[in-house]
């Protein structure tokens, strides 16, 4: 196989857009080294598809600029930026075979048909699809269509891949399946890579950073695993993953809950009433026939279950329990619970 | 229950034919009688002589020079309205589809306009125009392409848009773009070979306009084949009519051709038509 240009750092700095009285992105930085994966995960309206198409050139920016190897692409037009995309809806040209698809980018540099043809069959073959080469889009499945489109991505050696939600109209196995296939292509390429997402799992699955974003802004970015067990906002720990807000008291970095004590993460309110965000897995519940609280739901997840559980006080706590407790546990039963002494973020009580 | 679906099937079937066989009946009749009369010989009986005149070109110019000249206005006019109208409306209608889509309704607006306004009202409002076009262009009945492109943008408007409509413009552009296209190649190796058949219907629907023109051209006294065919109507019936027969004829292969071609399109387009390959497990 033809060896692949090796990923190159990218730097977004300020980049700012506005449609209208809309902030869609408001002074985002952020920085990719070479060969890395970020992805970025937030909300519909965050920023983060507008902060990808603003690094591809197919919008300009309000202000700040981009940063590729070193070289200020700003006012670069996409034609000239030699990046990869692909889409969230399905791009294939239609008249084209998957073949010709994948040479297209290649035509356009001007290389010999047998050029094209080997690298497209090399292409085709890393995506897993030479048998289909001679089909035209509307003779292949979705999955297929998107990893054709990867194919035609990576043929042109790109400085910089871009993903702009390309899972999000398939289904649900296929997705999985197709990450795992991105992330294992990816690695092979080294190509530094910018995945827009607002699926948590699939970024949490194969970047190997996650930027967070909420209101054209970056509310934190860092490895998975640390977006996940060390929020810095709250709207990160309840964006990523399930959370229960529970009232509590803080001091010396420690927050009393129930009667448990949580060491606090950085970045937590230090003293006086909180509320903690805890995780379902740091909530434990037992069978207890005089226990404080009662189950009001019980759902089978399949590898896990989830209960909720209310509290003498009112309040609906989230538990996640092993497959058997789900199953064990009914809506009624009354049960004790504690919590492990996971840290966790506190903030102020709203 | 199979009895009842039978007879259903059968009735259905029935009133089809039925349907066919009115309409056809509707626009055969007028075209047998042209044929009939085209064929009538002085003396009584049958004599093709008038389609022998009509097939024999170079004669036509001689015995009928202002049918020719119709011709010839007609056949330029053809070619430069239908140029005119996709090198307009293409491009324009992929840029604003693109780039600011705010403004489709009132392109779409401008351009069916012209249904509205009836055809003596447009020549009112181009008599004052075409002074200008003669004193700049000269008097030649090609400039009649302008007010052409006019009368045959509700139309090729509509064909073009479900053409658009019916493929994602805005992502497969920008999908070219991110490969290295500029705007040219876009348009010429991505978005015309997605509305062939959009861009052949308009042109058919442009061709099909132009030829059976006439208020326009006659009443800024210009030629074109209609024109040809009313003067020649004064002189000789029936090769007026022959030719007209011919334009008739002309503009239903055109449109038998658009259907076969907007067929095999859409056969080679339809999903169904190949199921699609299941995801590898």
């Amino acid at each position: 196989m033809t060896p692949q240009r090796q990923g190159v750092a990218v730097r977004l700095e300020g980049l700012s857009r506005h449609y209208g009285a809309v902030r869609a992105l408001d002074g985002l930085d952020l920085e990719l080294a070479p060969g890395e994966m970020v992805a970025l995960l937030g909300p519909s309206g965050c920023g983060k598809t507008t902060a990808l198409r603003l690094l591809a050139g197919l919008e300009d920016a309000d202000a700040g600029r981009d940063v590729v190897d070193g070289r200020d692409l700003t006012d670069v037009p996409v034609s000239k930026r030699d990046m990869g995309m692909v889409f969230q809806a399905y791009s294939l040209f239609p008249h084209m075979t998957a073949r010709q698809n994948v040479a297209f980018g290649l035509r356009l540099r001007g290389r010999s048909s047998a050029e094209q043809r080997s690298r497209a069959g090399e292409m085709l073959e890393l995506v897993g699809l030479s048998s289909q080469a001679d089909r035209y889009a509307h003779q292949m499945s979705g999955g297929q269509q998107q990893r054709v489109a990867l194919a035609r991505a990576l043929a042109i050696e790109p400085q910089v891949l871009l993903l702009d939600e390309p899972l999000s109209a398939l289904d649900a196995k296929v997705r999985v399946q197709l990450r795992d296939e991105i992330r294992r292509i990816q690695l092979d390429v080294g190509a530094t890579t910018l995945l827009v997402t607002h699926d948590q799992e699939e970024a949490l699955a194969v970047a190997d950073r996650v930027g967070v974003m909420r209101g054209g802004r970056l509310e934190q970015i860092a490895a998975p695993g640390e977006i996940y067990t060390s929020p810095a906002t709250a709207f990160v720990a309840e964006f990523v993953g399930l959370t229960n807000r529970m009232d509590g008291v803080a001091a010396d970095g420690v927050a009393q809950v129930m009667r448990a004590r949580i060491p606090l993460l950085p970045g937590s309110v230090a003293s006086g009433p909180v509320s903690v965000l805890v995780r379902p897995e740091s909530v434990e519940v037992h069978t207890q026939r005089d226990g404080e609280a009662e189950v009001v739901a019980a759902s089978f997840l399949g590898s896990l279950g989830r209960v909720r559980v209310r509290t003498a006080d009112g309040a609906v706590l989230l538990a996640q329990v092993p497959t058997g407790g789900a199953g064990v546990l009914q809506v009624g039963d009354r049960v004790s619970l504690a919590l492990r002494p996971v840290p966790a973020l506190a903030v102020s009580r709203d | 229950m199979a009895g009842l679906q039978r007879a259903r099937v059968r009735r259905q079937a029935t009133f089809r034919w039925v349907v066919v066989a009115v309409v056809g009946t509707f626009f055969a009749l007028p075209l047998l009688g042209m044929l009939e009369f085209t064929t009538r010989a002085p003396g009584g009986g049958r004599t093709a002589a008038v389609w022998r005149t009509v097939a024999d070109l170079g004669g036509l110019r001689t015995t009928y020079p202002e049918l020719w000249a119709g011709l010839k206005a007609s056949g330029a006019l053809v070619v430069l309205t239908v140029l005119i109208m996709l090198v307009l409306l293409v491009p324009t209608m992929t840029w604003v589809r693109l780039r600011v889509p705010g403004l489709r309704r009132t392109i779409e607006f401008i351009c069916l306009l012209p249904l509205t306004i009836p055809a003596i009202v447009l020549v009112v409002g181009l008599a004052p125009v075409y002074a200008w076009v003669t004193y700049l262009l000269g008097g030649s009945s090609a400039w009649l392409c302008f007010a052409y492109v006019v009368l045959v943008l509700p139309y090729c408007y509509r064909a073009l848009d479900a053409g658009l409509s019916a493929i994602d413009v805005r992502t497969l552009g920008e999908a070219a773009r991110s490969l290295g296209a500029g705007w040219g190649t876009v348009m010429v190796r991505v978005i015309l070979p997605n509305v062939r058949t959009a861009v052949l219907s308009a042109s058919f629907l442009a061709v099909a306009l132009v030829l059976g023109e006439f208020t326009i051209a006659s009443l800024l006294h210009r030629d074109n084949l209609q024109v040809g065919i009313n003067q020649l109507g004064q002189r000789d019936a029936q090769v007026a009519v022959a030719v007209s027969f011919a334009a008739l004829a002309l503009a239903f292969v055109l449109l038998l051709v658009l259907s076969f071609a907007g067929g095999r399109r859409t056969r080679t387009l339809t999903p169904l038509a190949t199921p699609p390959t299941q995801e590898p497990a």
